[in-house]
């Protein structure tokens, strides 16, 4: 068992030297709430709603415009409105572009300067994605990138790698797995994962059960 | 969400200038100094190089999609047909004749 120590509100920590930015922030925190700026409860609730947008929405999307030609249309042409038609609160996103993948091409998103990401759909990024190697790599080499997550292409398919530098946010529909036919929107949700929706890999394939 | 005003058309071949100064830059090292062309507009911004810095962004900027040959930026790339696009705001853009 790990030694602990408790901090001025009656919190349990493990004893164990913070980084200078971890040191940085609970400084930040604590002067925040100290001069009434933040409470704690403001904070928590940060916390839950940061915490509760996660891949699942993006997977939501993707399973009904596979399954819903003319919401894939809508999702397309007007995605902010496709997310409130869904329950999805993406007016977070200044700009909300949908690229959606073909047999002949394949998009890719990155953000090369820091970690732009369409975080009200797919939650946190992950933190390869915020990592150099990947930003220098999703340009440089991306073919090299999806062979890692398990995607070989063909050099007739054309790669697109959007490199989101700016206002606008990047979501890949990916392309609906062979065999899935007879699927509901529900059951297809599961094969719809994040890093499909990133573009480093096609969406799961339909395993027979 | 097209711009009326914007001073590319989509097809356009633009080159991104080569620049190098301080600030809150949103136009990436590796495609500075490099010809590509304009796959759409996006519309007007308000630029980040003034909103950094608690300024109002104002006047906006028209900002691009961008295309580039991924081999025209990186020799060594695999991909014959694969292309790399950048969101690139107005200012950064020249004309390519």
């Amino acid at each position: 068992m790990a030694d602990t120590w408790t901090d001025a509100h009656g919190h349990e920590h493990p004893k164990h030297e913070l980084s200078h930015y971890a040191k940085r922030i609970y400084a930040i925190r604590a002067l925040l709430i100290e001069k009434g700026v933040l409470t704690d409860k403001d904070i928590q609730c940060q916390i839950d709603y940061q915490e509760a947008r996660s891949p699942a929405n993006g997977a939501k999307l993707v399973a009904r415009a596979w399954t819903d030609p003319a919401f894939k249309e809508r999702f397309i042409s007007d995605p902010k409105a496709a997310c409130a038609e869904m329950g999805i609160d993406a007016t977070a996103i200044n700009e909300f572009v949908v690229l959606e993948n073909t047999e002949k091409v394949r998009h890719m998103v990155v953000c090369t300067l820091c970690s732009c990401y369409p975080r009200p759909i797919l939650g946190r990024p992950p933190d390869w994605y915020k990592s150099f190697n990947y930003r220098q790599r999703a340009v440089a080499d991306p073919r090299g990138v999806m062979r890692e997550f398990g995607l070989e292409l063909p050099d007739d398919v054309e790669v697109r790698v959007h490199d989101s530098t700016a206002d606008i946010r990047y979501i890949v529909l990916p392309l609906r797995p062979g065999g899935t036919e007879s699927w509901s929107a529900d059951e297809l949700e599961k094969l719809v994962n994040r890093d499909s929706m990133i573009g480093v890999m096609d969406a799961l394939s339909a395993i027979p059960a | 969400m097209n711009s009326a005003t914007s001073r590319f058309n989509a097809g356009d071949r633009v080159r991104v200038k080569f620049e190098d100064r301080p600030g809150h830059i949103r136009t990436p090292w590796y495609i500075r100094g490099k010809t590509g062309w304009i796959e759409k507009a996006y519309g007007d911004f308000l630029n980040p190089e003034s909103l950094a810095y608690g300024r109002d962004g104002l006047p906006k900027k028209t900002l691009y999609l961008v295309a580039f040959n991924q081999r025209d930026i990186f020799s060594e790339a695999e991909g014959s047909q694969d292309k790399v696009l950048v969101d690139i705001y107005d200012h950064w853009l020249e004309p390519v004749a």
